[in-house]
C-alpha cells in the first residue's frame, strides 16, 4: 500500500523533506490558466474536520510546466499531477503536455469552484485519448449513487479512482455568518472517513479498477480500514496540516496495524470485507 | 521548515495568568527559539488543528507563548496545566529585521505577543508603546517593563513619535493606521492557518498585489508589502 497526499494539502517545494517521505507526491490541481484562489477567510475549523475554500490556486499550465513542475521532478519523488479545468478539453490539452511523471489525476470533483460542465466520463475519454499516462479519476461522494460515475469513468478509460474529493459544507462563525468567504467550502478530515470508507467500498465493488482511498486517513489503523475496504493505496489530507511527519509515522503504523489484524499486508485485508449494500464478501 | 518535520512533544512547565489572558511556559527541549516575529504551531488539546502562536519569552530551557482564550483551542491551552504534554512545531515563518537603528516597539492587545521577546533580543530597552481595550487587558504591560500604554479610547497609534523604526505587533484596524503614518514599518500580521508550513494554502493575504501565503512570507512584513482586507480598514 503506497502512501500519497491529497492534491493541494501538501507543497512539496516549501516542505521538500514532508514530500520526500512519500511513495508518490500528487501536485495542487493545475488548471489552464493562473487562478488566485478565493478570498480568505479560506479555512475553518469544525467538529472533527474542517472547511476549505482555497479555489485551485495555482499558476496555470504554462507556468506550472515550465517551472513549478521541474523543480518538483527534482525531488526525486514519483510524481502524480492533479489536473483540472473547466471542459473535457482543458483537462485533455492539458495531459497531452505532461511527460515524466507517473500517473495523472483528473480533478472532477472541487466544491470550491463552478462544476466543469463535461461530465466525468466525456473528460476521462477525452484524457484518454490525450494521453498513455495511467489515469486516475478524482470523485466526489455527494453523488446519488458514486458507483454509477465510477463505471462510467472506468468505461471511458480511467486507470484507477481517487476517492473521495471533500464534500461541499458550511460552517458559520459567532455572529451565524459563513464562515468562509466563498459561503460554503470542502469538508476534510476525520469526519469524512465513514463516507470514505463507504465509497472505496462500492466502487470497488462496481469497477475493477485499482483505489486511492483518502477522506480522514489519521493513523495506520485508518490506512488497513481503506484497504480492508478495496484501497490499493491511501492518501493523506489535512492530518498533514497538524502533523507533517504522518507519512512515516502512518507506514510505521500501518505495519503494526496489519500485524495487530492478523493480516501480512494491507492487501490481504482487502477480501475480508463484504459490500455494505449487498452483504456479498468483495473479490480480492 | 524547522529542522524536524514532525511536532515534538513538551511538558507545560507554568501557566500563569496575565490580565485576560494566559503565559503558557513549555520545556524548550530541542527547539530554536528562533527569530523574534517567527512563531511555533501548538497542538491544542481536543481539537483537529494547532494553533500558530509566537514566541513571547525565552528564558533558559523554555519557550513562553501568550494565549488569549479566544475560542475552543486557545481555551483548551489556556486549561493546560503543568506536567501536561502538547505538540510544538516550529520556529515558521519569518520574524523580524533586527538591523535597525532607532526601533519602537508598538503593540495592541495579545499583538503584544512577540515583543517580550523582540526587546530582549534588540538588548538596550528599546522604546515600547501598547495599547489595550480595557485596564483588565493593560495588566499585560508587565510583561514590557517600562513601557507606555494606552487605554482606549486613547489609541497607541497616538503615542508613536516620528523617527524611530516601528516594529509592529496587533489587530488588523491597528496595523493599518501604523502603516498609514509609519510607511518603513515592520508588521507583524495574523490569519487562520491549519498548518504553518505552506500546506494548506488557508493564510493567504494580500502581499505585492498578489494573494500569497503569511505563513511562508511573513508573519512579518514591511509595511508598503501588505494590502490589508477592506474591513479593517473601515
Amino acid at each position: 500500500m503506497r502512501i500519497l497526499n491529497a492534491s493541494g494539502c501538501l507543497d512539496a517545494l516549501a516542505a521538500p523533506e514532508v514530500a520526500r517521505e512519500l511513495d508518490a507526491f500528487v501536485t495542487k490541481t493545475v488548471t489552464p490558466l493562473p487562478r488566485e484562489g478565493n478570498a480568505p477567510p479560506r479555512i475553518a475549523e469544525t467538529a472533527h474536520g474542517m472547511l476549505n475554500a482555497i479555489g485551485l490556486a495555482n499558476p496555470g499550465r504554462e507556468r506550472f510546466l515550465a517551472e513549478h513542475l521541474p523543480r518538483v521532478r527534482e525531488l526525486g519523488v514519483p510524481v502524480w499531477v492533479s489536473v483540472g479545468g473547466f471542459c473535457a478539453d482543458d483537462y485533455a490539452e492539458t495531459c497531452s503536455r505532461l511527460t515524466g511523471i507517473e500517473a495523472i489525476e483528473l480533478n472532477l470533483s472541487c466544491p470550491n469552484v463552478d462544476e466543469a460542465a463535461d461530465s466525468a466520463a466525456e473528460i476521462v475519454a477525452a484524457c484518454r485519448r490525450a494521453t498513455e499516462l495511467p489515469l486516475y479519476a478524482k470523485l466526489s461522494a455527494a453523488h446519488p449513487d458514486v458507483t454509477d460515475v465510477a463505471r462510467a469513468v472506468a468505461h471511458a478509460g480511467a486507470d484507477g479512482l481517487s476517492l473521495i474529493n471533500t464534500l461541499r459544507a458550511v460552517a458559520l462563525d459567532k455572529h451565524l455568518r459563513p464562515a468562509l468567504a466563498r459561503g460554503s467550502g470542502g469538508l476534510s478530515g476525520p469526519a469524512l472517513k465513514p463516507v470514505a470508507l463507504h465509497a472505496v467500498s462500492v466502487c470497488h465493488e462496481a469497477a475493477a479498477l485499482p483505489i486511492v482511498g483518502m477522506g480522514g486517513v489519521q493513523t495506520g489503523r485508518d490506512a488497513l480500514e481503506f484497504a480492508a475496504c478495496g484501497a490499493a493505496d491511501v492518501a493523506l489530507g489535512t492530518v498533514l496540516f497538524a502533523d507533517p511527519g504522518a507519512p512515516a509515522r502512518v507506514r510505521t503504523e500501518l505495519a503494526a496495524a496489519c500485524a495487530e489484524a492478523g493480516v501480512a499486508t494491507p492487501g490481504d485485508a482487502g477480501p475480508l470485507t463484504k459490500s455494505p449494500e449487498t452483504g456479498r464478501k468483495v473479490p480480492a | 521548515m524547522p529542522s524536524s518535520a514532525s511536532p515534538s512533544r513538551h511538558r507545560v512547565t507554568a501557566s500563569e495568568r496575565v490580565g485576560p489572558y494566559t503565559l503558557l511556559r513549555l520545556e524548550r527541549g530541542d527547539l530554536e527559539p528562533g527569530v523574534p516575529g517567527q512563531f511555533f504551531m501548538l497542538e491544542a488539546p481536543g481539537r483537529l488543528l494547532p494553533r500558530p502562536f509566537s514566541l513571547c519569552l525565552a528564558p533558559p530551557r523554555e519557550l513562553a507563548f501568550l494565549v488569549d482564550p479566544i475560542g475552543p483551542g486557545t481555551q483548551a491551552l489556556c486549561e493546560l496545566r503543568t506536567g501536561d504534554e502538547i505538540g510544538v512545531l516550529g520556529p515558521l515563518g519569518r520574524g523580524y529585521r533586527l538591523d535597525v537603528e532607532r526601533p519602537l516597539l508598538v503593540g495592541g492587545g495579545i499583538g503584544i505577543a512577540p515583543l517580550p521577546y523582540l526587546a530582549d533580543h534588540l538588548g538596550g530597552s528599546p522604546p515600547v508603546v501598547l495599547g489595550f481595550r480595557s485596564g483588565e487587558h493593560a495588566e499585560a504591560a508587565a510583561l514590557l517593563p517600562g513601557a507606555e500604554v494606552a487605554v482606549d479610547p486613547v489609541l497607541v497609534t497616538e503615542l508613536i513619535e516620528p523617527g524611530h523604526d516601528v516594529m509592529a505587533c496587533g489587530p488588523e484596524p491597528m496595523l493599518c493606521a501604523v502603516a498609514a503614518t509609519c510607511p518603513e514599518a515592520q508588521l507583524a500580521w495574523e490569519a487562520p492557518m491549519a498548518c504553518g508550513y505552506g500546506a494548506c494554502y488557508g493564510c493567504v493575504v494580500e502581499i505585492d498585489g498578489a494573494l500569497k501565503r503569511l505563513c511562508l512570507e511573513g508573519p512579518v512584513l514591511d509595511a508598503a508589502r501588505v494590502r490589508p482586507p477592506v474591513e479593517a480598514v473601515a
